[in-house]
Parts: C-alpha cells; structure tokens; sequence
C-alpha cells in the first residue's frame, strides 16, 4: 500500500494557518467602504450594506465551525473527565 | 377588554412560567456550592450556546438595535452585530476554552481566583473586584430601567378605566408604572436565581432565548405584511424596502474610522465576569463547539429583522405624524409594535423583550453574588471556616443585597444611563489585554497586569469625563492625519492601547512568574524550556 502523501498532523496544522488567515480575512472583509454609499437592494428588499453584512455573520459562523474541527484543543477533553471523575470521589 | 390589560395579562402568565421553570430547577439543586454558582459542569451543548447567547444580547439586541436603525441606519448591523459574530466566537475559542480548562482542573468560579492564582497576587483581586462590580452595575441598571419603560409603554392604558397610574405624557396614562414595572422584574429574576441557582439561570436563559427569537420573527413577519399591504410576504417586504430612503439604506452619515474601531468594543466579551462562570458551567470543552459556530448565526437571526423594522419606521406614513420626529429611538419597536399587530402579539412581543432583558439580568446579579463569596468573604475568612452550605446562603444574601440595591439606583432616574452602556462595553474591552495575555503570554506578571488595570481606569475615567459624563453620546476621538483629513475614532481605541503599552512594558522589566506557576499554566515542559533558553 503506498503511503500518504500529507499526513492528517501536517493537513490539520496547515489547517490551523488556513482558519486563521480566513479570520484575518473576515476582519478585513468587514470594513466594506466600497459598499458605503451604495443604496441597492438585494432580491429587491435588502439594502446590500446589511446583505454583505449577514453574510459576513454567516461566513464567521462557518470559519468557527472549521476552527472546532481542526483547532479544537483536544488535551481539554481529558481535563473534563479527570475532573468529573475527581468530582464523584 | 382593553388592549393595554391584555398585553397585561400575556406579561403576567409568561413571569409566571418563569416562575414554575425556577422552582422546578430548584428541585434539581444538590445544597452545594458548586451545584448552585455551577449548575454543576452539567450544561451541554444546546444549553450552553442558548444561555451564553441569552445572556450576551441584552435588551439593546431588540429594542437599542432598532431604535439606532432608525436613527443611523443599517451600519448599526456592521458596527455592532457581525463584529461580535467574529470576534464574540473569537473570545469563546481563545478565551473561554482554556478558561474552562483551569476551572475544571483548579476548582475556579471566578474571574478574580483564575487571575490571583496565575499572577501570585492577592492585590489583583483587590484591585479588579470594584472595577467589575462598577462596570457591572451600569449595565443591570441598563436592563432594570429599559424593563419599567417596556411595561409601562406597553400596558398604556390597562387601568385608564380605574382612574390609576395617572402620568404626564398621555401615551402612558393609565400604563403600569416604571418603579413597579422594574420591581415586578427584578423580583421575578430574584426568586429564580435564588432558589434555582444557575441551573435555574442557565434553564431560564435558554427559554428566554428561544421566546425572544422566536417571537421576534413572527413580530417581523406580521409588521412587514401589515407595512406592505399585498397578498405576498416577498412583495410586502419589496414594497416597504422600496420607499425606505438612501441615508438610511447607506452609511452616508456614518464615519468609516469609527466603524473600524467599533471592532474593539465586542472584545468586552472577554473580560465579563457573568460569562466567565457561564463558561465553567459546561459539561465538557466540547460543549463549546455549538457556541462558538451557532452564535454568529443566530446574533444575524435576531438583529436582521430588527434593523429592517427600524429602517422601515422611517418611511412617511409608518409612525403617525408629529410621533416620528418626537419619539425615542428606543420606543421605536414597542411603537411599531402598538401601531401594526394586535393586543395579543403586543403582549407576546413585551414578553419577548423582557426575556432578552432578563436573560441578562440573572447571570449577572448570580454572578456579583458569587464575587461576593468567592472573591471577598471565602478568601478573607478561609474556605475551611465556612460550611458549603453557609456559602450558598452567603451566595443568595447577596445577590438579594445587589438586587436591592440595583432596584434602588434605577430609582434615582440616572437619565444618560442608556450612554453609559457604551461606556461600560469600552471599560470590559479595555481589560481584554490583560486576560488574553493572562492565558497565552507566559511573560505577564502580576506589576504588568496591575499596570495595564490602573492604565485602563485612569484613561477610561479621563475620557469619560471628557464625554460630559457620558451625556455626549457620540463623543469620539478626532485624529488628523495626512493633511486635512481628519478620523474619528472610539474611546476604546485609545484606552486598549494605554492597557495594553502599560501591560507589556511593566512585565517585560519586571520578574517573571515562578517556574511553578508557569508549569501549571502552560505545562512543566514549556516553562523548563523557557528557563534553559533564558540561560
């Protein structure tokens, strides 16, 4: 069997670099002046300032939700039980 | 039956099923004080995001956030909402998870024990403790009073009949009064977290939660059709939007270097007591992951409908004339509401707004409860003395104490209290410097941290005076660069900045914490590491 040519420790810790470039992003996405006197509306009822901007509530949701895949610290899950098992001694 | 008794009627039975939810909670309690300032750790993860959310969106989500829509228009959203959608997620994950994590593993209830056990210094405590309670009450005072006008404004004319409640603004006239208004809330809250606890809170918090988003939509769906009059919602919410003008629909008013900087205010998240002990009521870190991806989210679910209400109100013909250019910004929702749906949707909505309020309001007045016990009696008097049961009636005192003496404020009608908001946001995001390098930078000492607090109390009181107290609400700092051109920014901007170059300059010439307390915060391997590369 041929080996893999990444291995998942080295996909997750480019990962890491990719969520936080994409949160960099997010910020900087945010200060949106090239929408700032630009009054049309999306699907005819939405004024594109607060459409770009739900989108960009979205699109942090989906940034964070790639942040607990691939950044999620994983000691914490043994921190949890020792505690809880402590907590029932 | 009047309209105002029926709205009335609805706010009673829904503080009554908040009532039964807390002692229901209250059943569940265990008599320790873990159980009643932790629930426990036994808050998964729906409850988790439900009671983190509830308590992160005060009554400013709802009423503020349509109210300044009306007035600035929709860079309201931009300013306020889907920057906490990044940076409130951004504090859960880089804050709060490792926050958790010391908790679980050292026993933490408070902000002040995690910061005078990572710095060695009693004094930390003794320094931060009145800054978070001055910060603290500002903003219950914020919900106590928005809580009597609601009511008042909403129950307008349920006892006109009776002769009572008389008032001098006729559009209140026979509405029950603020100070009983705000007295009926405060109990209510009162009696869930002193009997329930934060499982109580943390229960209540999720139904509040649930209630006002959910009824927030419906309000919207039925003020958008009732505005626009056609047969479909898309055509309503088209016709309405159309007539909607340009300053509103831009941010041609509104100053772009502000804008940016509003980015700071968000990070207060970080240093709010109340959320700190929220996030040591998880069950596991993983109990997180639903937080940390659903809440921007849901901050888009609630706020969107709420800035299109208020953009809308601005249209000739929605508020009755002469009522546009003489209303509070924030009557503008429970106006619209009166104006377009019926008595018993007014009564569900008030319900709604009261949740947001109160879905706050109880996690911060168990959260000075526990500073109290945890930060001044237990650490003074010594944990040994005093029986577990004693500390959660110690607990329980004070949280009475804090609710009576918060009702007792709001009394006094501090009139620019609503522009204190911002100013105790500005305070909580100033102190953000000081817990981020707390959990990630091994090189902040305890000078460093009292440096970068009394830097941050000195500042923020200079500019706050500066503001007139707080009366000039849009009070900004006006930077000229590049010639003529001129930036305003936000007090925030130059308080983080004096914590932060205070912080960072006071440990990097003071001596590093000890190797133990560096191993138990960062691991015994990286604190040798750091030693021999010192050598």
């Amino acid at each position: 069997m041929r080996p893999a040519l990444i291995s998942y420790e080295t996909f997750e810790n480019t990962m890491k670099y990719v969520i936080w470039t994409l949160v960099l992003i997010l910020l900087i996405a945010h200060q949106d002046n090239w929408n700032w006197h630009d009054d049309s509306l999306v699907w005819g009822f939405m004024p594109i300032g607060l459409f770009y901007h739900a989108c960009i509530s979205v699109a942090a949701g989906f940034v964070w939700f790639l942040a607990t895949i691939f950044m999620w610290p994983k000691e914490l899950d043994s921190i949890s039980s020792d505690a809880s098992a402590q907590e029932s001694h | 039956m009047e309209a105002g008794m029926i709205r009335l009627l609805i706010i009673a039975v829904y503080l009554m099923l908040l009532l039964g939810l807390g002692f229901f909670a209250s059943r569940l309690f265990t008599g320790s004080k873990n159980d009643y300032l932790l629930a426990s750790h036994s808050i998964g993860p729906f409850l988790l995001l439900m009671s983190i959310f509830g308590t992160t969106m005060t009554a400013f989500a709802l009423v503020g956030s349509t109210g300044e829509a009306f007035k600035e228009g929709i860079g309201v959203y931009g300013m306020l909402a889907s920057s906490s959608g990044i940076i409130h997620s951004l504090c859960f994950f880089v804050i709060g998870v490792k926050v958790y994590g010391f908790g679980r593993k050292y026993g933490y209830t408070t902000q002040i024990q995690f910061f005078r056990d990572r710095l060695e210094s009693d004094f930390v405590g003794v320094l931060l403790f009145p800054i978070l309670v001055a910060l603290v009450i500002p903003y219950l005072l914020i919900g106590v009073m928005a809580s009597g006008t609601v009511i008042q404004t909403m129950t307008a004319g349920a006892f006109a009949n009776e002769g009572m409640f008389a008032s001098k603004n006729p559009a209140f006239a026979g509405g029950v009064p603020p100070t009983i208004g705000s007295a009926v809330i405060c109990g209510v809250v009162l009696i869930y977290v002193f009997f329930g606890g934060m499982r109580g809170t943390a229960w209540a918090n999720a139904f509040q939660t649930i209630v006002f988003m959910v009824l927030g939509l419906v309000t919207f769906v039925l003020i958008a059709n009732k505005l626009g009059g056609g047969e479909s919602f898309l055509e309503n919410l088209k016709t309405i939007s159309a007539k909607v003008g340009s300053e509103h629909t831009t941010r041609e008013s509104m100053s772009q270097s502000k804008f940016f900087t509003y980015l700071l205010i968000p990070l207060s998240v970080g240093m709010f007591p109340h959320l700190f002990q929220h996030w040591l009521t998880a069950k596991s870190a993983n109990s997180f992951k639903l937080s940390v991806m659903c809440h921007p989210i849901f901050i888009m679910i609630v706020w969107v409908p709420c800035i299109l209400l208020g953009i809308w109100a601005t249209v000739p013909g929605v508020l009755p004339p002469g009522l546009a250019d003489k209303i509070s910004p924030n009557a503008i929702l429970p106006a619209m509401v009166k104006l377009k749906t019926s008595p018993v949707v007014g009564g569900l909505l008030t319900a709604g707004i009261l949740a947001a309020i109160m879905s706050s309001l109880d996690s911060q007045f168990l959260c000075i409860g526990s500073m109290f016990t945890n930060d001044i009696v237990e650490h003074y008097v010594g944990k040994e003395r005093l029986s577990d049961r004693a500390q959660v009636w110690l607990a329980r005192t004070f949280v009475v104490l804090i609710v009576v003496v918060v009702y007792y404020l709001s009394l006094m009608g501090y009139k620019s209290v609503f522009a204190m908001g911002v100013w105790c946001f500005s305070g909580f995001a100033s102190l953000f410097p000081i817990i981020f390098a707390a959990v990630d930078w091994r090189r902040l000492t305890a000078a460093g941290a009292v440096s970068g607090i009394l830097a941050a109390a000195g500042s923020w009181y200079y500019l706050f005076e500066k503001s007139g107290r707080g009366s000039n609400r849009t009070f900004s700092i006006d930077i000229s660069l590049f010639g003529d051109t001129t930036y305003s920014i936000m007090p925030v901007v130059a308080i983080f900045l004096c914590t932060l170059i205070a912080m960072v300059v006071t440990s990097l010439i003071t001596r590093p914490p000890s190797d133990a307390t560096l191993a138990k915060f960062f691991g015994a391997e990286k604190a040798t590491t750091k030693v021999m590369g010192k050598q």
